[in-house]
């Protein structure tokens, strides 16, 4: 785990990215808003049975962005993705979608 | 761009691969409890959340110890299910096992007396004194029955059900007993208060109950406040649609006393005999967070720093959930309590660490609320930190409220208190 964070960050700071930079953990503090709903890590209870929260852990991060950028953008039917995507940046969508794409499922 | 993104999903499958372990088969690569002991008083929303996140967040280098009196848990959200009759108290009631089992957290049951925060020393009830490298509190709220004259010491005879457990089975209890014609009064306190849309909800699931099984009865809804505090014209509709002629909300009724034994409610300008009576009473943070010697403010919640959820005044000391003295438009739930839980997780991990916290903490709030047996409306919004204002703020054009009671949400929200449940217990 220190490892990895400290790969991370290092990476990071190497790149030059400043958003990113701020801290190591960026992308998996934002993916924890979603874990309310969408179970730890994406790991929602009783995914795939009709009415309940989509599992997130192991989606494609392209496939997430396409939804979050169709709620967004109010492009597609929704109850409440539509008024909660819209809090956050399009950067911040993506580290959610890319973390949540390299969870296993 | 191109770069970064190929860049984290490479770092994206490092993670999957450690990830894949899971749980306790991956601190064999921590060195177990040796990044600090971090105490956690409180095992509701707030504090169940802040010690899962800790421990699986640092992958069990943090020796994380929480207390809590009670042997089970008892969610509040869905608790006015209980209320109406459409769920059994053993439906909301759930174990602390998972924490201990699966994530290693050491359970203590039992309640903190004292804490020394210049020592960083918590006492213990049965004598026992615990050291800590940081302390997170989340105290929930006390009530300040006091405020109204003839409440203290009658609770068990007008019951709040505000803090979920018996006094939730009791207040059923009461309602099946009650014969057609009844009147129920459900008294809300001035803002603000735990759960701004929960009076509103129990009112409507009380008023539901009556209708199909006691369509005599009258349900009055005495509130404190001017106006209905969240979804508005949500609830307004529902009252008018669905309840007309059984529910009747009666705004600016200030609750001055009771008397328990005829369940009497005197009002500033009128008095209300009620066959059920429900008062949910004014309230403050948990009276533990008195032991800090930081002053509350408007002498009720706790001033935090919305980086690290750090009481002012009381360093290495966090404070969660409904105690704190809310950002601007946050609301005391569970569901924010939760992401309160995990702010502060992330920032503890840092500061023991030696470094800085996240700068750019976000914190979602979901609630629903049922306006009937299937039909539920929500209300949302995303918080994030302003660092020039020094807070969380309410992100404008986010969020927002149902557009009409409907079934699809009434799954949601039965998905969504499973999820956030195992969230933070499981």
């Amino acid at each position: 785990m220190k490892i990895k964070t400290l790969l991370l960050f290092t990476c990071l700071v190497g790149l030059g990215a400043p958003a990113l930079a701020d801290d190591p953990n960026l992308a998996r503090n934002l993916a924890a808003t979603c874990a309310n709903c969408h179970g730890t890590n994406g790991h929602a209870v009783d995914a795939g049975t009709p009415g309940t929260m989509g599992a997130l852990a192991g989606v494609p991060a392209e496939d997430l962005m396409t939804k979050l950028s169709a709620f967004r953008a109010d492009l597609v039917p929704a109850t409440i993705m539509h008024q909660i995507a819209k809090g956050f940046t399009e950067e911040q969508l993506q580290l959610i979608a890319e973390y949540f794409a390299a969870q296993p499922r | 761009m191109l770069n970064r993104r190929a860049f984290l999903k490479a770092v994206g499958s490092i993670a999957a691969t450690t990830g894949a372990l899971g749980g306790l088969a991956s601190y064999a690569y921590a060195k177990e409890n040796s990044g600090g002991h971090v105490i956690v008083v409180g095992g509701g929303w707030g504090g169940n959340t802040a010690a899962k996140y800790l421990r699986m967040w640092s992958n069990g280098a943090i020796k994380v110890t929480l207390i809590e009196p009670s042997s089970r848990f008892v969610s509040c959200p869905i608790s006015n299910l209980v209320v109406g009759g459409l769920k059994q108290i053993d439906d909301i009631t759930m174990s602390y096992e998972t924490l201990s089992k699966r994530w290693g957290v050491n359970l203590v049951h039992d309640r903190v007396t004292r804490i020394d925060v210049a020592a960083r020393k918590v006492g213990l009830s049965n004598g026992d004194t615990l050291d800590y490298d940081r302390l997170v509190l989340s105290p929930g709220i006390d009530f300040l029955t006091d405020e109204i004259e003839g409440l203290s010491g009658n609770e068990e005879r007008i019951p709040h059900a505000w803090k979920a457990g018996p006094q939730t089975a009791l207040l059923r209890q009461q309602l099946e007993a009650m014969e057609d014609g009844g009147v129920v009064a459900i008294h809300i306190p001035k803002v603000p208060y735990r759960c701004p849309p929960g009076p509103y909800e129990r009112a409507c699931l009380v008023s539901n109950y009556l209708k199909q099984q006691k369509p005599r009865s009258k349900v009055l809804l005495l509130d404190a406040n001017p106006d209905i505090q969240s979804k508005k014209g949500l609830f307004q509709a529902a009252f008018e649609e669905r309840y007309s002629g059984i529910l009747e909300y009666v705004p600016n009724s200030t609750l001055l006393s009771v008397d328990a034994s005829s369940l009497t409610a005197e009002l500033e300008f009128s008095e209300v005999k009620a066959d059920v009576l429900n008062v949910i009473p004014p309230m403050r943070s948990g009276r533990l967070v008195d032991q800090l010697g930081v002053e509350l403010i408007n002498d009720r919640w706790v001033d935090v720093d919305w980086l690290t959820m750090e009481a002012k005044g009381a360093p290495n000391v966090h404070v969660l959930g409904d105690a704190t003295f809310p950002a601007p438009t946050m609301p005391k739930s569970g569901h924010m309590a939760n992401q309160h839980g995990k702010i502060a997780a992330a920032a503890i991990i840092n500061l023991l660490a030696g470094q800085a916290p996240n700068p750019a903490p976000v914190a979602v709030n979901t609630c629903y609320s049922f306006v009937d047996d299937t039909n539920v409306i929500h209300v949302a919004s995303v918080h994030q930190f302003d660092a020039e204002k020094g807070t969380l703020m309410p992100v404008e054009g986010a969020g927002g409220v149902s557009s009409a009671p409907n079934a699809f949400e009434g799954r949601y929200a039965l998905s969504w208190a499973n999820n956030v449940w195992t969230d933070m217990l499981g």
